[in-house]
């Protein structure tokens, strides 16, 4: 831990002590000689008990005067915590205090969990406060009636759909003007559409469009739907990826957001959230006396209202702690519930 | 009241070098007609040292090593002149098309934004060669006087008030006559030529020995022209300017010697365009909103093309807000020819801007934060050309109920002002979260067992997870429509609960009664 210290103050081009108390302990071989150069260190700053002994006197002396001129470690400058945005959803936002601004969002979870209706959510708070969104929609799953009724202002919503394939009129390095023997319209230009390469282009088109939205910056949320997108396809992309996303969107008030099946961004995610859906609510219009007789519900008399999600906050690197318990239960009503 | 002209000598060739700079150094001709019978129109001095002058034949010309021919551009030489306009109407908004390659100005109540003459004068001249003008600039108290400076003192002249005999007076005879003598066809001008020659009979070399001249006496031998001609000569013509309202156009263009190949040199060629352009438009406090560009393609008979079709190709470029940057316009007309390639090596470019006023934007402290428009329209052109043109944008709704009935449109960010309007609509406010659809693109096809008439098991071959027994279902719920068309709908929608490996997972069952298919639509998430 020490020489981790000693390299991130050298670095900065400071004077550095360990502690003030240390000071009685190592003597002014410690501290390194200001004329020659500020960060190189006498090899008796680093020896042991053998050059202790000095005068208390002189050591109160240097003791203040490099305590005038450095900064303890204890004090140095810390990050401030992120601003955290309104999720859409009060229980969400009662269980993770927001969502962060900076900072990367992981929300994961299976099939009919709640992922798409948290997206809309964030997507109708964002747009409220007047900010553009971006969504990067890895496989053109985004329904507009929904986002219209959940009361996103589309105007403010940019949508990217990712396609199976890449565009045949991709750029090609040499830039010709005169395409060579350009290819007439019978002939197609075919190769193998499997799944695995389908989700590879999708992948490849999500992770440079997201670049891309982080360079312009200026939006309040990017969200990245890898939600339908097989496990082990969203697993390639190298964390490398991930914490290039997160340096990208520190210095800005972006939220961003990605939601999977999988947990696959590790550390570099500061907050992680897992849905999972628990029951789900039906109208019908049975009577009290029909239920009492158990007569079977007919399937044109029910009609899906409500949805239950529970989250759960898996890790949160923010200061904020949960008001309650790590979880939360919430329910979304579908568009024709009233 | 004082008056600037500004006067480009030698307007054809001067036009040749401000869309080919490197060729001034050379000795350069320009010729026009047809062939075989093209003829020299216009040199420099360098060619004129060389021995060529107008009036030889083409032919002739390219006899002598080390000149440079260039056939005589009108597109080039408006653009020139459009140029000279917009130099000269940003000093002051009372401008005279004089002639080709000549503009007064009426600097009355200038002095006061600009500063004292001679430093408008030098202004307008830095200007005029910002510009790609070898202009000569003078300013006298008369527009005639001015006129006249230009035509025979090279760089700046300013003429005090009342000093404008003396100054011109020792300018040849000549400098009188340099508009007309041009073209000799015209019988005004052989008028003018036989006055000069009855003029140099005389003596009479200079505008001094002409303004010296006892004035009954010449009018008696050469009638009112010689009157007026003494007048100018002594600097006491007065009249009013007739200023012109020219039509913005912007509009610059550039014919190659040999066809370009590459889209690298020509991005090179436009963006010397485009500075010209942005520089125009700059000039009067313009931006631009669309940019046209016409390439003019060499025929190429082995792609089979007819010679009178596809010679021109065309693109045009529409940007969601008036802007003004000649990088970001390079690029984005990089990236539009990248995507669709002209087929054909070029050997012509038009590029047109149509002008607009600038934007203003009055931003606010308070304002949540937005993309910028110039980096935003980069950044969509650039995703347009990973993801395909029509797949990214801000989606709109199309007024039916048929299912997927959108359309994705440009994506340009509201007002703030509306944003402000919106976040305080009431109605807005608290809303319940809506469990939201995820759509299967396209539906997945699937294969329904039915029990009493009601899905019992479902299995999509597209997609393994979209299969199982159905555990729970409300519906079918019916919606039809268009049937007045021939594009009519009908279908059955069910919300089902299907079991699959390891969760249970809700799904919008659809049967499309028209032709019987059943497909998963999309899961609720």
């Amino acid at each position: 831990m020490s020489s981790a210290v000693l390299s991130t103050s050298a670095a900065q081009g400071r004077f550095f002590v360990f502690d003030a108390e240390a000071l009685e302990v190592w003597p002014d071989e410690v501290c390194p000689d200001r004329e020659a150069s500020q960060t190189r260190l006498t090899a008796k700053a680093l020896a042991g008990p053998a050059s202790r002994q000095v005068s208390s006197e002189d050591l109160s002396q240097r003791k203040e005067r490099w305590l005038g001129m450095t900064t303890p470690a204890s004090r140095l400058a810390v990050r401030p915590a992120p601003e955290m945005v309104s999720s859409g959803i009060a229980e969400i936002d009662a269980l993770a205090g927001g969502l962060p601004r900076g900072c990367l969002t992981e929300i994961f979870g299976p099939a009919s969990s709640g992922r798409t209706t948290l997206l809309l959510a964030a997507l109708t708070a964002a747009t409220r406060r007047g900010e553009v969104c971006a969504v990067v929609d890895a496989s053109d799953a985004f329904d507009p009636l929904s986002a219209v009724a959940a009361g996103i202002d589309l105007d403010r919503l940019l949508w990217v759909r990712c396609r199976e394939e890449l565009p045949q009129s991709h750029p090609s390095a040499s830039l010709k003007a005169c395409t060579e023997k350009k290819k007439s319209d019978k002939q197609t230009f075919k190769f193998e559409q499997s799944e695995s390469r389908s989700a590879e282009y999708r992948l490849e088109q999500l992770l440079r469009a997201t670049d891309l939205l982080l360079e312009s910056g200026g939006f309040g949320l990017i969200a990245l739907d890898l939600s339908d997108l097989p496990p082990q396809a969203a697993r390639r992309i190298p964390l490398t990826t991930w914490f290039r996303f997160r340096r990208a969107v520190e210095p800005t008030p972006t939220v961003l957001l990605a939601f999977e099946r999988q947990s696959i961004a590790g550390s570099c995610s500061s907050l992680l959230i897992k849905l999972g859906s628990t029951k789900l609510g039906a109208a019908g219009n049975r009577t009290k006396e029909m239920k009492a007789a158990q007569v079977p519900e007919l399937a044109h008399a029910r009609l899906l209202t409500t949805l239950e999600i529970t989250a759960e906050m898996v890790r949160s690197r923010l200061e904020r702690k949960p008001a309650g318990s790590v979880s939360a239960t919430f329910a979304s009503k579908t568009a024709w519930a009233g | 009241m004082p008056f600037a002209c500004i006067f480009v000598r030698n307007f054809p060739v001067a036009a040749i070098f401000r869309a080919e700079p490197e060729l001034r150094a050379q000795a350069v001709a320009i010729f026009e007609g047809k062939p075989p019978l093209e003829k020299i129109y216009a040199v420099n001095k360098k060619a004129g040292s060389l021995g060529i002058a107008p009036g030889m034949t083409k032919a002739q010309a390219e006899l002598c090593s080390g000149l440079a021919l260039r056939p005589r551009s009108s597109l080039q030489e408006s653009a020139a002149h459009a140029a000279l306009l917009d130099c000269a109407q940003s000093f002051s908004p009372c401008v005279e098309d004089a002639a080709v390659g000549t503009a007064i100005l009426d600097l009355t109540g200038m002095e006061a934004l600009f500063g004292p003459l001679p430093e408008i004068a030098c202004a307008i001249f830095q200007h005029a060669a910002e510009l790609g003008l070898d202009a000569n600039v003078a300013v006298s108290s008369n527009a005639d006087a001015a006129v006249l400076a230009a035509r025979g003192f090279s760089g700046v002249t300013v003429i005090p008030a009342g000093k404008e005999a003396e100054h011109l007076g020792s300018l040849p005879i000549e400098v009188l006559f340099a508009e007309r003598c041009e073209n000799k066809n015209n019988d005004e001008d052989k008028k003018e030529a036989a006055l000069l020659e009855t003029l140099s009979r005389w003596g009479v070399r200079d505008l001094r020995a002409l303004a010296a001249l006892p004035e009954i006496a010449l009018s008696e031998r050469l009638g009112r022209q010689g009157v007026c001609l003494q007048q100018l000569a002594r600097g006491k013509a007065s009249r009013t300017l007739v200023p012109v309202e020219a039509p913005l156009v912007f509009e610059e263009a550039v014919e190659l010697e040999y066809p370009i190949v590459l889209l690298e040199p020509l991005a090179f060629l436009l963006n010397r365009l485009l500075e010209q352009i942005c520089a125009r438009l700059a000039t009067r406090a313009l931006a631009t909103q669309e940019l046209r560009l016409t390439l003019e393609l060499e025929n190429i008979p082995s792609l089979g093309r007819r010679p009178e079709i596809n010679q021109q190709f065309q693109r045009t470029l529409r940007l969601p807000l008036p802007m003004l940057d000649t990088k970001l316009f390079l690029k984005l007309l990089q990236l539009d020819l990248n995507a669709h390639p002209p087929g054909a090596p070029i050997k012509k470019i038009h590029l047109a801007a149509e002008p607009v006023r600038q934007r203003s934007a009055q931003g606010g402290l308070f304002l949540p934060p937005s993309p910028e428009p110039e980096k935003l329209e980069l950044t969509l052109v650039r995703i347009a050309g990973l993801v395909g043109e029509s797949r990214v944008g801000s989606l709109e709704l199309m007024d039916t109920h048929r299912a997927e009935s959108f359309r994705v449109r440009r994506f340009m960010p509201g007002a703030q002002a509306e944003h402000l309007r919106k976040a305080n609509d009431p109605a807005g406010a608290e809303k319940p979260s809506i469990t939201a659809l995820r759509m299967f693109r396209p539906p997945l096809h699937a294969a329904v067992t039915l029990e009493n008439g009601d899905p019992a098991r479902v299995a999509c071959a597209k997609n393994k997870e979209v299969q199982g027994s159905v555990l729970w279902k409300a519906g079918p719920w019916r919606s039809s429509g268009d049937w007045w068309e021939r594009e009519a709908w009908a279908r059955d929608e069910w919300d089902i609960a299907l079991q699959n490996e390891s969760d249970v997972a809700l799904y919008r069952l659809v049967h499309d009664l028209l032709n019987g298919i059943w497909f998963v639509e999309g899961a609720y998430d």
